[in-house]
């Protein structure tokens, strides 16, 4: 994702220079980054605030803490098409309408996992929430390079599989 | 070497699907040299073809045309478009399978009378003696090349089943042991050992692992008696005024309708396709149906009382490395009704790469409850639950008319309830797997729900009366003389053992049936 930032010729300063940190997240027009640059994704067709908001609620629903930003960013980044959206926008401003119900300017604004999560568990059955929970069991967890983030070693018949790599190196029983 | 039969030749044995059932029976016919021609929905892959990777080779090989499901059972709701777990290749099945090759136990062959009356199933007695299937039991063993069967040595255990055997011991259980597996221990028939790479489910790449795809069929096609024609999609089967069936329609690769005539048809398409395929093929002379007299085309569809547990440790178990199906625990799947349930189960160990553990450990989950358990990914361990579950007659696969397929054809639906003798059955099972991962310190265990069916059974069931079933002792419909069904879809009922050795055997015996009337001139 660093491509993203030099393709745009954004160092880390222009970058910071050209955007608001909000909660967690650089928003800035047409991107959304981290607030250390260390990844940063252009958006065309949702709003910056909307892709971050989307980001955020992507790990409030798979929280995992030892996975950065990066790789929940880019289990959405697919829904930034002219097809998704409208539905994308509206969804996210359900979340912020329904922060706003409960006193928080937005849902990112939104200080504790647990605030945010009660709002997602009460629109748990809707259609938006179950596409993007979908989505994210292959969209986060089929991404090869969080595996090993997990311990999961995936392919391994080119190593010649585990017959001489620890298929029963188990040393605790 | 294959013979291109002529699509006009009515001297050929038709077979749909060429899995466990259709593979083998293709094969042993062409041995016998009777001319076959088997019909394939799915392309063709072998060892080199096949990836380690689940979503990629899940993409390549599962059956994914439309489906949709109802009934009480959780897939329905996890899973309401992928009732099935199956693949549409040359081979069928064979290519994901876990490799699990047990024998039925005497008294499961006939349920009816072992375990009485039972409220709301459609119990009833195989029309087999269990002693007729032994040399056929035998003999598909040695074609599987299973492990702790004719001298064949069992597999060295990897880390998921060392601390299922750890636990299963600690609980006193007695019957365990790396399982009888139709994966190579050593070399066998020009196939090499397991290299316990792990993706079992996604295609041997070693061969090691038999498949229909790189054995039987292949040996079929040199005897020059087998033509495999693959991406060959059956739609329907005919029949003349006599009540013979005399050919089948199939749509080729290009989506084109085909007509292959056929002196003898034998229908392997696995439990939802095969009943499909005969409800699609009613007429005037059979309305409900092909080969549908009995109403029960369709009905009593079983696909085991399953489940998983999962267990986490404080310490690395690594359960991917390894064969996929790596032992067993055999002392439950006796018939012993003080336990609260008719039947017994198996447990078996069984290891998913991280992606399908995200999908499966427990569908629709999210939250921290649900990404604690997979932040110990590593340390976890698990089996898998496979036992007897009673068929009903309500259980059952139907045509949608509101859903078609890609060729136009209604979409099966399929419906399934739970028995209560199933749902107790799984609680105690469930019980059990946790207290074998207890016994060796788990901190947290999880009695996962079933996954989409990967054992589906009895839908053109075999009975003694024409009346309370679809085939004969042979597989032959009890309404057509000419037409088999030679897939797990005639299971009368589906004991506790995974079912494809079985298949398998009826495979073997089936074709040893139909080349003797062959050259009896008696169909
Ligand atoms: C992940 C997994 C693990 C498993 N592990 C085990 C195990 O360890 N032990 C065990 O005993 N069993 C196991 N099974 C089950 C086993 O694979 C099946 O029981 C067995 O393959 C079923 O054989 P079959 O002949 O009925 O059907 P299949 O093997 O499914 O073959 C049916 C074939 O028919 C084709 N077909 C269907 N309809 C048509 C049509 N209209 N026209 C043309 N072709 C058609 C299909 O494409 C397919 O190739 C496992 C299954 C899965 C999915
Ligand atoms: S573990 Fe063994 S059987 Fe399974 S895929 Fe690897 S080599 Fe084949």
């Amino acid at each position: 994702m660093t491509d993203m930032i030099s393709r745009r010729g954004m160092t880390r300063r222009d970058l910071l220079a050209r955007s608001a940190v909000a909660a967690g997240f650089a928003i800035g027009a047409g991107f959304v980054a981290a607030p250390d640059a260390a990844w940063a994704m252009e958006v065309e067709h949702l709003k910056p605030e909307t892709m971050a908001t989307l980001i955020q609620m992507a790990r409030d629903i798979y929280p995992h803490d030892h996975v950065a930003d990066a790789f929940y960013a880019a289990a959405v980044k697919g829904y930034d098409s002219a097809d998704a959206a409208p539905m994308i926008e509206a969804g996210i401003a359900g979340l912020n309408a329904a922060a706003g119900g409960k006193g928080h300017a937005s849902y990112l604004a939104m200080g504790w996992e647990r605030d945010r999560v009660d709002i997602l568990r009460s629109m748990e059955s809707s259609g938006f929430f179950q596409t993007i929970r979908g989505g994210l069991v292959t969209g986060l967890y089929n991404q090869k390079a969080v595996w090993p983030l997990f311990g999961y070693e995936g392919e391994s018949f080119s190593e010649g599989g585990y017959i001489e790599r620890g298929f029963n190196d188990i040393n605790w029983l | 070497m294959t013979v291109p039969f002529d699509l006009t030749d009515d001297s050929v044995v038709v077979v749909i699907g060429t899995g466990a059932g259709g593979g083998v029976l293709a094969n042993e016919l062409a041995q016998k040299g009777v001319s076959v021609v088997a019909l394939e929905a799915g392309g063709r892959y072998l060892p080199e073809d096949y990836v380690n990777d689940e979503w990629e080779s899940f993409g390549q090989l599962a059956w994914l045309d439309a489906r949709t499901t109802s009934g009480d059972w959780r897939v329905a709701n996890d899973f309401s478009g992928l009732p099935a777990w199956i693949v549409k290749a040359v081979g069928g099945t064979t290519t994901h399978w876990a490799g699990a090759s047990i024998r039925f136990q005497d008294h499961e062959w006939k349920a009816k009378t072992n375990y009485g009356e039972v409220q709301g199933a459609n119990l009833l007695d195989w029309p087999i003696d269990p002693r007729e299937m032994d040399d056929y039991y035998t003999k598909a063993e040695n074609k599987l090349g299973v492990t702790r069967t004719g001298g064949r040595e069992g597999l060295p255990g990897c880390n998921n089943y060392l601390v299922f055997e750890k636990g299963a011991k600690a609980l006193g259980y007695k019957e365990v042991h790396t399982g009888r597996m139709a994966i190579n221990s050593g070399e066998y028939d020009d196939r090499m050992a397991c290299q316990q790479t792990g993706f079992c489910f996604q295609g041997c790449k070693w061969g090691a692992k038999w498949s229909a795809a790189y054995t039987d069929i292949p040996r079929g096609e040199a005897t020059g008696n087998l033509e495999v024609r693959e991406k060959a999609h059956v739609l329907r089967i005919e029949h003349n005024d006599e009540g013979k069936v005399t050919a089948v329609i199939y749509a080729d690769a290009d989506g084109n309708e085909q007509r292959q005539a056929a002196r003898i048809v034998c229908v392997a398409g696995n439990s939802i396709e095969s009943p499909r395929l005969l409800l699609n093929s009613a007429s005037s002379m059979f309305p409900d149906g092909l080969a549908n007299s009995s109403g029960q085309v369709g009905r009593n569809y079983m696909r085991h009382m399953t489940g998983s547990v999962y267990a986490v440790f404080d310490q690395p178990v690594k359960m991917w490395r390894g064969t996929t199906m790596a032992g067993i625990i055999q002392d439950e799947s006796r018939h012993d009704p003080s336990r609260g349930f008719v039947g017994g189960y198996e447990l078996e160990t069984l290891a998913l790469g991280l992606p399908f553990m995200a999908a499966f450990l427990d569908p629709g989950g999210w939250g921290r409850e649900f990404t604690t358990a997979l932040d110990s990914y590593e340390n976890i361990a698990g089996m898998w639950i496979v036992g007897e579950d009673m068929p009903q007659e309500t259980n059952r696969i139907t045509l949608n008319n509101d859903v078609k397929d890609q060729y136009g054809m209604p979409a099966p639906n399929v419906h399934f309830d739970d028995h209560p003798n199933d749902v107790a059955m799984r609680n105690h099972a469930y019980q059990q797997g946790m207290a074998v991962y207890d016994a060796v310190g788990a901190t947290r265990t999880f009695p996962t729900p079933p996954y989409p069916s990967t054992h589906n059974l009895g839908t053109n069931r075999m009975s003694e009366n024409p009346r309370d079933g679809v085939v004969n002792r042979w597989g032959q419909t009890h309404d057509v003389a000419n037409l088999f069904v030679s897939d797990g879809s005639q299971f009368t009922t589906g004991a506790a053992e995974n079912p494809t050795l079985t298949i398998v055997a009826l495979a073997i015996r089936q074709a040893d049936h139909i080349a003797g009337e062959m050259s009896k001139g008696t169909i």
